[in-house]
């Protein structure tokens, strides 16, 4: 069991938690992630840690709530436990001194954006980070990213904050202003899509962060996989970070749709358990 | 009880069949399909076995069962008394009587075999296993001194438990690290329930738990523990990891929704309990479906009687050789068949297309046999311009496993084979890195449950002799004597 030490509310539907654990906290590097299962019966599900700390034995995590899993998760306070936790897992992001970097993230992308920023800014590079939500609210982290010292570019796409419109028009017009010399994105497919095709015209290096399904997260069942320059790859041991420019985002968008009716159905049932099918033993 | 029966009098008896769940039934069903031998049936068997002075069954197990000794006992009803017996070779009886390719090994090589007619061995032992285990008699074994050592022990298949089981027995302290949630390895989330019931290796389990073994789940050696840091903290390391890597078939339409390895398979409906209504892991509704399966082992088998449980309309196995060279179970294969599963032999798939990115149809390239490769087998070619195509809305890939790089990569300096496997000495363990030690399917490549079995016991003596000794250098074999002479 993994003790949850805090969770907070950060944004609608988001919460970030501080679970303690403590072997996965030792071995973490910036672009890993674990698999967790919230109670026996759960299912297993990957997230990003979005920071760890070797003297606590504490790793950050932050949820969003779009299904059974995850809004199941959120509902857990301080004090509560997660069943699992595996991790780290994936291979750690590239950093380096490059230059100027830029790293985009979407929506709750921008925790998995965020340990990029930080690592890209430790290892002294200029760093702008681009995030975006679709309203003020479903902004998050940003004043933890402004911590790291890193310019922090916030984007809403109904103007309620920030700049108005989409990250990849921000990008855009940063790519525009200024010579960069990689980007990282993180987010929902379509915005990963976009990302790597403004980026492309120029050839501007370009790492996407996948959230393909997943199961073991050990490259044991393959349920992963995903195209990257017509090679198949796993994304939970060769990624999850592929250059965006090889990567066939559409399938990956269509994977990732494999289950939606039964995740439709799990997730009514959170609503009202008694629609609940009886187990056959 | 009465005389025993001459030598011709035991030649004639029938061996007994093993009570089956009715296949319409079972079809539908993940509840065990072989139900157990009762104890007349068993006594009645056993007394078929000839007693042989040289029994030839025994070469046939790879752990040197002393199997006449323990049938003789079940013929005498002296069922506790067998369980010793088998117990002294085999850690984990009631999983090999059921999962062993019997007719390979001891029944295979049973002196009644050349007419067709072998003792039951596997079901004896199963039975005997079983006995013990409902009825409680596990022996719990007297606990020696505590040594004072630490072993890890990386996986907990059956390489890894075995290995486990014999160490914490001669009273040194034994922590398995596993990735998963759940020990057990491929018992668990591989070999489906109705062949293996989980409570099975769950007991076993627990009996190691008793004895003192501490299971640390979760734990990604190569990620959540270094084997480096291993090494510092422990007195000897063993690997047993598995041959978790799943092969795919290299031919387009591969990544279409609908297409699964059979771990993938396998795992969602077993380790996570898909086939219960209440799971929250999904997997593909088969319900009315064509399902085809690629391959031609027990993890085939298993994928397709899988399929057909969770309501598939129509499942067919597709297999590039033909039913002779099938590594399955023989009594998988009959097993299938009488479910209804159809067999395809001599076809290759050589594309998946589908429409909106689900799989609808599989092409084929018809085989036949030509030369024998270098297993024996003969290896199946392509027949020019004979292609084929079948329909399929779900098609699970089942044609075996490599070594799994998570751990391997983090670790250069270990040495391995050109296929990728841990190099070892055979009959120690030994890997190239002294202190540690490796066995099971990370060295042989995708093999059975017994064999993992085996290699995790020498491994664990091999451990003892490292500890007493500290040499890790194994003695010359004659043959390199003979040449440095
Ligand atoms: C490497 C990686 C890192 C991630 N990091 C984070 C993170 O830091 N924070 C966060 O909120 N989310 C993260 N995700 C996404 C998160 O795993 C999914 O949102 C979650 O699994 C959805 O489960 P659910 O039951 O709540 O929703 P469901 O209703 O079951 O599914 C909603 C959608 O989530 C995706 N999904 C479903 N099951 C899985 C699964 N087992 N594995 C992956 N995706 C799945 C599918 O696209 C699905 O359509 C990450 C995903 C990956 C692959
Ligand atoms: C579907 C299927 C059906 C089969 N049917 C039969 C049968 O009928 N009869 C038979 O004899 N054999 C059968 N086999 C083969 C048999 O199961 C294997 O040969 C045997 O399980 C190998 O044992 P093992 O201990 O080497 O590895 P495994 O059973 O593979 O166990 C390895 C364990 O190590 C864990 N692990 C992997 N990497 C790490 C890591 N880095 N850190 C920590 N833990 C790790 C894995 O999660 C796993 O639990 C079957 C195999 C499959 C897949
Ligand atoms: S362990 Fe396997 S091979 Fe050995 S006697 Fe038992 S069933 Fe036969
Ligand atoms: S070879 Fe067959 S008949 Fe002879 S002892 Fe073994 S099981 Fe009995
Ligand atoms: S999640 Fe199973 S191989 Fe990647």
């Amino acid at each position: 069991m993994y003790r949850i030490v805090q969770a907070t509310d950060v944004g609608p539907g988001v919460r970030r938690f501080s679970v303690e654990a403590p072997h996965v906290a030792r071995h973490y590097r910036a672009g890993q992630f674990v698999i967790v299962r919230v109670d026996p019966t759960g299912e297993r599900i990957p997230l990003t840690v979005a920071a760890a700390d070797t003297d606590t034995g504490l790793i950050a995590l932050y949820v969003q709530g779009i299904g059974k899993t995850t809004r199941r998760l959120n509902m857990l306070e301080s004090g509560d436990s997660l069943h699992d936790v595996a991790g780290p897992l994936g291979k750690p992001s590239e950093i380096e001194h490059y230059g100027t970097a830029v790293v985009v993230g979407g929506g709750v992308g921008t925790a998995i954006a965020y340990p990029v920023v930080k690592a890209l800014v430790d290892a002294g590079n200029r760093v702008i980070s681009i995030i975006g939500g679709r309203s003020r609210d479903f902004v998050i982290l940003e004043s933890e990213l402004e911590a790291t010292g890193a310019e922090v570019i916030v984007c809403t796409d109904d103007g309620s904050y920030g700049r108005p419109g989409f990250v990849t028009d921000t990008l855009a017009d940063t790519l525009a202003g200024t010579p960069v010399d990689i980007v990282f994105a993180a987010g929902p497919v379509p915005m990963m899509k976009a990302v790597a095709a403004v980026t492309k015209p120029d050839g501007v290096r370009t790492i996407a962060s996948l959230n393909p399904i997943m199961v073991d997260g050990t490259g044991m069942c393959g349920g992963c996989r995903v195209d990257v320059g017509g090679k198949t790859q796993f994304a939970c041991v060769d990624g999850p970070e592929f250059d965006a420019h090889l990567v066939d985002f559409d399938l990956l968008a269509r994977r990732n749709q494999a289950y939606h009716d039964f995740e439709q159905v799990r997730n009514a049932e959170l609503e009202d358990p008694s629609c609940r099918v009886e187990s056959s033993p | 009880m009465s005389a025993p029966l001459t030598k011709k009098e035991r030649m004639k008896l029938d061996r007994i069949d093993m009570p089956e769940r009715d296949a319409v039934e079972r079809a539908g069903s993940f509840e065990e399909v072989n139900l157990g031998l009762t104890a007349k049936m068993a006594q009645l068997e056993a007394m078929r076995c000839l007693e042989c002075k040289r029994p030839k069954c025994i070469d046939g197990c790879p752990v040197g069962i002393q199997i006449d000794e323990f049938i003789r006992l079940v013929a005498e009803g002296s069922v506790a008394e067998a369980a010793e017996v088998i117990q002294r070779d085999n850690l984990l009886p009631a999983i090999c009587g059921r999962v062993c390719p019997q007719e390979n090994q001891c029944e295979g090589t049973c002196v009644l075999a050349k007419k067709e007619r072998p003792i039951a061995i596997g079901h004896l032992e199963r039975y005997v296993a079983d006995y013990v285990r409902t009825e409680g008699l596990h022996q719990v074994a007297e606990m020696p001194r505590p040594t004072g050592k630490a072993i890890a022990v990386i996986g907990s298949g059956p390489a890894g438990l075995a290995c486990a089981g014999d160490l914490i027995q001669s009273g040194h302290a034994v922590t398995v690290f596993e990735a998963l949630h759940e020990p057990g390895g491929v018992l668990v989330y591989g070999i489906p329930e109705f062949r293996l019931p989980k409570e099975i290796v769950q007991t076993e389990i627990a009996g190691l738990e008793t004895l003192g073994v501490v299971f640390e789940m979760n734990a990604v050696v190569g990620r959540t523990h270094t084997l480096e840091e291993l090494l510092a903290e422990f007195d000897a390391v063993f690997i047993g990891v598995g041959a978790g890597l799943p092969r795919f078939l290299g031919v387009p339409g591969e990544n279409l929704i609908g297409v699964y390895s059979a771990n993938e398979f396998l795992t969602r409906v077993n380790l996570m309990k898909a086939y219960l209504n209440d799971a929250d892991t999904p997997v593909l509704d088969v319900t009315g479906k064509r399902i085809v399966v690629f391959g031609g082992g027990n993890t085939a088998m298993d994928a397709a009687r899988t399929a057909l449980r969770m309501g598939a309309a129509d499942v067919r196995i597709l297999y590039r050789r033909t039913e002779a060279e099938m590594p399955a179970r023989r009594e998988e294969v009959r097993h299938a068949r009488e479910e209804g599963i159809a067999f395809d032999f001599l076809v290759s798939p050589t594309q998946l297309s589908g429409e909106d990115g689900l799989l609808r149809r599989v092409s084929l390239q018809r085989m036949e046999l030509g030369e024998p490769d270098e297993t024996g087998r003969r290896r199946p070619q392509p027949i020019e311009g004979a292609t084929t195509e079948v329909e399929a809305d779900l098609a699970v890939v089942a044609i075996g496993n490599g070594p799994n790089p998570l751990l391997l990569s983090t670790v250069p300096d270990l040495e391995r084979t050109k296929w990728g496997t841990i190099a070892v000495d055979e009959a120690t363990g030994r890997t190239s890195i002294p202190g540690v030690f490796a066995g099971g399917d990370i060295v042989t490549g995708g093999a059975t449950v017994i064999l993992a079995m085996g290699a995790g016991r020498r491994a664990a003596a091999s451990v003892e002799n490292w500890l007493d000794t500290g040499v890790w250098e194994l003695p010359p074999s004659e043959e390199e004597s003979v040449e440095s002479a």
